[in-house]
């Protein structure tokens, strides 16, 4: 009985194996067949309600063109790209993802996603520059079609300034002196916090500022997060935080909402998508809320940052490059895909005809006191600028983190914090292979 | 086991605490004097526990509006409410997750005894050329967090093309050294090689044994090993998080985190995420509340004398 036992579990083990291989051979099978047949291509995706949006490409356009698109719902984040690079690296990437812009460099250098350009090139017209630049990484290939994004705003409290005779500042020095009156005033308050568990708020910051936290000459990277830009922006909050104006505790936290919901904090620098925060973290100052464009470093200009916002993307995995490319394209220029986007997903759409009118021309619920939300925020939206992403986002985002959250709770020197994140991400490329100069 | 926890140190934290195990009026009878700093140390402790699980209670039946607007321990009006949304979100995908984690940790937990009995019972009884160094390096596995398994085991299993499938995750929890160890220490004390004996010159099969005579005796420590699988896998994250691509055989860890991470444009769902994490606490508390009798055999199984 044992040894039959034995024979047998040899028998299955084989057959595994050989399985394996057979299927192996089957996966690798030429690139893209795109007369033959139906298409069935599968979606990583987080947006809210993205399956519903695949349902109409499904019943209208895919139906025509045979493809079908199934969307599997991912938590986004950092954790995400490893997913997808870990999959990538086993052949079993999808043949779509969604993927935050600043991820977009990561996955080009391990080698996840395919260039597009042949079949998106036509979408470029429908995109602001400074997004579109996100997806080409400068080169010649596009390797995603933007879906939104998140040009950054002053939010403030209107009824509060109103009170404390505050006017919304135009500039950051404006910023610092409404934030130092605020104080005398009332020493319980504060304007807003200097956060350091997003680093995407600084790093729209310090874009806004004009800083290019990577960037190539030839074929090697040059890391300039310690670049003057940042280090105005650095020192700025550092300066803020360490004389007690401002206060110092991360956002997103329970005490957070509180602060918020009970006007202890009276402003926020955002993106467009705050409204969606605010109505969970503060429901009870629905109303008494209101949206201007982000502080200028200097008196006149008109310039933002991006916080957030992300691209539908193909990878290299997919036997049908093109059908999920046509995809793509659809999703993010089609005007009924963008609407049901917006109504589904809560997003706000990079492609520019779609950030007016349509399901935007209502401003949010949250928002009724300024009804003319989205034609601002569209205005804002074409003045933001361009960013400059690197293959390791995320080293210099966990550095970020930890440095900053530590200066910041210490009331220290914020420079340092920031010479601690270019330290980290230089070595981490050259760890990684990268060829990185100055 | 938290409401077990619960009922047990509710009292003691009023009137005499440190004596609730035992019959409470004999310690000072005894003129014993309570031992003040172990028992502050456990209430301590206990507290430390339990406030956690205190508040996710409370959080629960706060609607979004009152989450984070009413005092932290004042119960709030939105328990229904919540319950229907979250069971109506996705057209109820929570409870596909929830089943999906029953299968995971049952299934999954029940395999890994039956493969923990076996190797564990082999390794106490039978003498063979290699045991101790099988034993050592099953305890190098002890040793070794599974996390760092999980991207090595994910690529063997596209190899084999089974990745995004349950058995992904099934298959790599199924051999649990701490599982084979604890089997091992267990059969070692609860079965003597007298009563193996025994049933050799009775006649009985090597199987039969096993079966009829050792795996009684190991119960106990079999069950142990069970609640440990099925609590281990119940909270697994990073495993089924590499496996699985498909949100519908997601186990409801990673559901509730696709909740939670929904992109900076998406505020996160925190009121299902809350009472979520809840509800997915209740098998646990019944499982432990049933298993509890088995663990009492452990004084009725007598070895060979008595």
């Amino acid at each position: 009985m044992q040894f039959t036992t034995r024979r047998r579990l040899v028998a299955t083990s084989l057959t595994i194996a050989l399985g394996a291989t057979g299927l192996a051979a089957c996966g690798s099978g030429d690139d893209d067949q795109e007369a033959g047949g139906p298409v069935s291509l599968t979606y990583w995706a987080w947006a809210p309600g993205m399956d519903k949006v695949a349902d109409i490409w499904n019943a209208t356009e895919g139906k025509k063109q045979q493809i079908k698109v199934t969307v599997k719902k991912q938590a986004s984040g950092d954790d995400l790209v490893t997913k997808i690079i870990t999959a990538a690296k086993a052949k079993k990437a999808p043949d779509l993802v969604q993927a935050e812009y600043q991820a977009l460099p990561t996955l080009v250098s391990n080698d996840v996603l395919a260039d597009i350009s042949g079949e998106v090139k036509g979408a470029e017209g429908e995109f602001a520059p400074g997004v579109w630049q996100q997806t080409t990484l400068g080169t010649d290939a596009v390797y995603a079609v933007p879906q939104d994004s998140g040009p950054m705003m002053f939010y403030y409290r209107e009824d509060l300034f109103e009170q404390y005779g505050l006017t919304v500042p135009t500039t950051w020095d404006e910023f610092a002196q409404t934030a130092r009156a605020l104080k005398k005033k009332d020493p319980s308050k504060a304007l807003t916090t200097f956060s350091s568990n997003d680093s995407g708020l600084f790093a729209g910051l310090a874009q806004q500022a004009g800083a290019q936290w990577w960037t190539t000459e030839g074929e090697s990277w040059k890391v300039g997060i310690d670049d003057a830009a940042t280090k105005k922006v650095a020192e700025f909050w550092g300066g803020l935080v360490k004389d007690g104006s401002i206060d110092n505790q991360p956002m997103y936290t329970p005490s957070w909402n509180k602060a918020l919901n009970t006007g202890k904090q009276i402003a926020w620098v955002s993106a467009v998508w705050a409204p969606g925060t605010l109505t969970t973290a503060a429901p009870q100052t629905k109303g008494k809320w209101a949206m201007a464009p982000l502080p200028q470093w200097s008196k006149g200009e008109r310039k933002t940052g991006s916080w957030g916002g992300s691209s539908t993307a193909v990878t290299n995995d997919s036997a049908h490059k093109k059908a999920a490319a046509r995809f793509a394209t659809w999703l993010n220029t089609d005007s009924a895909a963008l609407a049901a986007l917006v109504k589904e997903g809560g997003i706000y759409p990079a492609a520019t005809s779609a950030q007016t009118g349509g399901a935007l021309s209502e401003a949010p619920a949250y928002f009724s006191n300024q009804p003319d939300f989205f034609t601002t925020a569209a205005e804002v939206a074409k003045t933001a600028a361009p960013s400059a992403w690197g293959p390791n986002v995320n080293v210099a985002y966990t550095q970020f983190r930890d440095s900053f959250a530590q200066a910041a709770k210490n009331k220290s020197d914020f420079t340092a914090a920031l010479g601690a994140m270019q330290e980290a991400t230089v070595s981490d490329l050259k760890k990684q292979g990268f060829e990185v100069t100055g | 086991m938290t409401a077990v926890t619960t009922r047990r140190t509710a009292p003691a934290a009023g009137t005499t605490p440190g004596t609730a195990q035992g019959p409470p009026r004999r310690a000072p009878r005894d003129g014993r004097r309570i031992a003040w700093v172990p028992t502050m140390a456990l209430l301590i402790g206990a507290a430390y526990c339990l406030l956690p699980v205190a508040w996710i209670v409370v959080a629960a039946t706060k609607s979004g509006r009152e989450l984070f607007s009413t005092f932290t321990f004042l119960p709030g009006t939105g328990f229904t409410a919540n319950i229907a949304d979250l069971s109506a979100y996705r057209d109820g995908v929570y409870w596909r997750w929830m089943l999906n984690s029953l299968f995971y940790a049952g299934f999954g937990a029940l395999l890994s005894t039956a493969v923990s009995a076996l190797s564990g019972y082999a390794l106490a009884v039978y003498r063979f050329r290699g045991r101790e160094t099988i034993f050592n390096v099953l305890l190098a596995g002890v040793l070794m967090p599974p996390v760092i398994l999980a991207v090595p085991q994910y690529l063997l299993m596209a190899k084999a093309d089974m990745a995004d499938s349950y058995l992904s995750v099934l298959l790599p929890l199924i051999l649990s050294p701490y599982g084979v160890y604890l089997a091992r220490i267990y059969a070692a004390a609860s079965v003597p090689a007298d009563v193996v004996e025994a049933g050799r010159m009775d006649g009985g099969g090597e199987w039969r044994i096993f079966r009829s005579v050792a795996l009684p005796m190991m119960l106990p420590g079999l069950v142990t090993v069970f609640l440990f699988q099925f609590v281990a896998v119940w909270n697994n994250f990073l495993l089924p998080y590499i496996m699985l691509g498909d949100d519908q055989k997601f186990p409801v860890t990673l559901g509730l985190y696709t909740l939670l991470q929904q992109g900076s444009n998406t505020p996160a769902l925190y009121t299902l995420v809350i009472t979520g994490a809840l509800l997915a606490v209740v098998p646990l508390i019944a499982l432990f509340l049933v298993i509890q009798r088995f663990w009492s055999l452990d004084l009725l199984s007598g070895a060979v004398k008595s």
